[in-house]
């Protein structure tokens, strides 16, 4: 008997119970489905962060207060002292591997402009952080060296804010009150979206770091700085120079550790790869036991179908067939249910990954690796759990069989 | 009795011959004996009927004769080989080209067209899909079934199905026909024509046919009448075919 005959065979017995058959198939179709749909967000939540790091410029540090490396951003932030401006200028006079310095502080506040307000993000920052993050004015300009020495006060406004402050009206040169202090609008920025973890992109407002620190906290301590390296091979260079050099602004004698960390962004990737790889593999192991349970659903319904056809079989084997055809024929069977079922499993999960993808803002993207491997599981599923069936009725003797009632 | 003698003095050996084959089922105290020593030789062309009450070992040793099964001792032997110690892939192949099959209860698949059930035999002789349709096409034709190749089991009568039964059984070209009660689910009449069919089928293509029945009008078809009784034969004697 061959191959060709063998499958005729057995799609014609499933097409008999079109609607058993198919409710057999459901634990693989979402078996399936659901690894394409997992690894396709996986895949597509890692691109996006990847994408967004990429933006930031892969030669960039943050430097934040706190001394262990190994913990977590932000932790110890409240025991170490933070930086001052004077770091800022320090850094820029003497580090020469390093192209922008740039900080940022930032404090939730409530704009209001008219009888309109809303509830935002103020940073207060220095001009370079508009290079190193990748913002563009839309309308007016950015904020520039000359706001930051007179600590001017002036503002610019994301495209979130000024949608909710202005409406189709123009903000350049409007009064901005924020918190206790009114700036005036010079500048709006670029959209930039939503971003990995959902944050409006949009939704701040930006001073310059000096007004933030003089006329805003009174203060002029900053949370962090970021630099950027004059070119990717010399991040490790501009690294060694500003721990130096805080070390020595600092005061800090030789072997006793830093109170302040330097942090590279691709070390930031790596967590966020680790996170979504970690969340990816339990996902699929969810999926897994989807595919087992499914296996078992065929197994069962395999075994139902070989007693109910004891007598075709019996006659089978009556005709020629030897139980080798027929453990051929059921396995075959099985197969072909596990088969279909990846097969619409792959449809479901391909189009279920791109409604995932536009609902969650991700970027789209289904391997063919993922739909090769989660398919060739289904093929598996439907031989591993064939099997036993198969064997039952290829053992039927054949006279039994007919007489089967 | 007579053929029997002469050929084997003439050099040929039987078709089909049983030789002291017994038959044993269960265990201990559950032990039967469903056969008991029995030897009979079934030769070309024939047309054997056995008769017997029920329990009488008939059944079971159509099974021997068809390879369903094997003796507990004795030798069963298919023109001159042994079958006893055959494999089960052996057995398949010798009931797949030497055997029809034909039973009481018709055992046609269900939701299978007339064609279809009519070739299945070649498709586990390992013949192409265009071939297997004209091999049963004919077959069906020769059954008086020509036109009704796309029938379901269920739109045709008793009589039809076990036509296609027998066109299933014959599709092969096999020696032997084995056929146990075929006409133990049809009426009077019917039960004629297939005998009638059954008769033409040995006259016409030579066909050698053993078949089990308990209807004396059935029987006398038969050019030869085996009656079993307690595993043994009571009586075995030629008689002129109706």
């Amino acid at each position: 008997m061959n191959v060709s005959t063998t499958l005729s065979l057995a799609g014609s017995a499933l097409v008999r119970n079109t609607l058993r058959s198919l409710l057999t198939t459901l634990g693989v179709v979402i078996g399936v489905g659901a690894v394409v749909i997992m690894h396709a967000m996986g895949q597509g939540a890692t691109e996006l962060v990847t994408g967004e790091i990429q933006n930031l410029g892969s030669n960039m540090l943050v430097i934040i207060p706190g001394g262990d490396s190994r913990a977590a951003f932000g932790s110890a932030l409240l025991s170490a002292p933070l930086f001052r401006h004077a770091d800022l200028e320090a850094i820029r006079r003497e580090c020469d591997a390093v192209r922008y310095v740039s900080a940022s502080n930032s404090l939730m506040v409530r704009a209001v402009a008219g009888e309109k307000n809303r509830l935002t993000t103020l940073f207060g920052t220095t001009p370079e952080h508009y290079a190193t993050r990748d913002f563009h004015a839309a309308l007016g300009r950015l904020l520039n060296e000359e706001d930051e020495r007179q600590a001017a006060k002036v503002c610019l406004i994301g495209e979130t804010v000024r949608r909710e402050l202005f409406g189709a009206g123009n903000p350049l040169g409007a009064e901005l009150r924020l918190s206790h202090l009114t700036c005036k609008v010079v500048g709006a920025l670029v959209s930039k979206g939503v971003s990995t973890f959902g944050t409006d992109q949009d939704d701040l407002v930006f001073m310059p770091s000096t007004t933030f620190a003089r006329r805003l906290l009174g203060d002029d301590r900053l949370g962090m700085i970021m630099i950027s390296a004059v070119s990717e091979a010399r991040t490790d260079e501009a690294r060694e120079q500003v721990t130096s050099l805080l070390r020595q602004r600092r005061r800090i004698r030789q072997g006793d550790d830093d109170n302040f960390a330097v942090r590279d962004l691709r070390e930031v990737q790596a967590l966020l790869g680790k996170v979504t790889g970690v969340l990816t593999s339990l996902l699929a192991g969810v999926a897994a036991i989807s595919l087992v349970v499914g296996g078992i659903g065929i197994m069962n319904i395999m075994l139902v179908s070989v007693t109910e056809r004891t007598r075709e079989i019996g006659l089978r084997l009556a005709v020629g067939a030897r139980p080798r055809d027929i453990l051929q024929q059921f396995l075959i069977e099985s197969v072909l249910l596990s088969s279909v079922g990846g097969l619409i499993g792959l449809v479901f999960g391909i189009s279920g990954a791109y409604l995932v993808s536009r609902g969650m803002h991700i970027p789209y993207s289904v391997s063919p690796e993922a739909c090769t491997v989660a398919f060739s599981f289904a093929v598996l599923v439907g031989v591993l759990f064939g099997v036993v069936p198969a064997r039952k009725a290829s053992k039927l003797h054949p006279i039994a069989a007919l007489r089967y009632e | 009795m007579t053929s029997a003698s002469e050929e084997v003095a003439a050099g040929g050996a039987p078709l089909l011959r049983f030789h002291e084959v017994s038959k044993i089922y269960g265990e201990g105290e559950a032990r039967v004996h469903a056969l008991r020593d029995v030897s009979f030789e079934v030769h070309k062309g024939e047309f054997v009927v056995i008769m017997g009450s029920s329990g009488s070992g008939k059944s079971t040793a159509m099974n021997v004769l068809g390879c369903l099964d094997v003796p507990s001792s004795g030798q069963y032997l298919i023109e001159g080989v042994a079958a006893n110690e055959l494999s089960a892939n052996v057995l398949a192949k010798l009931r797949n080209i030497r055997f029809g099959f034909v039973f009481q209860g018709f055992n046609l698949l269900p939701r299978t067209s007339a064609l279809d059930n009519a070739q299945l035999p070649l498709i586990y002789a390992g013949m192409r899909a265009s071939e297997r349709a004209i091999r049963a096409k004919k077959a069906l034709a020769e059954v008086g079934l020509a036109g009704r190749e796309g029938s379901m089991p269920n739109q045709l009568s008793g009589g039809q199905q076990q036509r296609v039964a027998i066109a299933r059984a014959l599709v092969n070209s096999p020696e032997v026909l084995l056929a146990d009660e075929p006409t133990g689910n049809l009426d009077t009449k019917t039960s004629h024509e297939i005998m009638h069919l059954l008769t033409d089928l040995n006259h016409t293509l030579g066909l050698t046919i053993v078949m089990v029945t308990h209807e004396p009008d059935v029987a006398k078809y038969g050019s030869r009448l085996i009656t079993f009784r307690d595993g043994r034969i009571e009586s075995d004697r030629q008689q002129v075919p109706l």
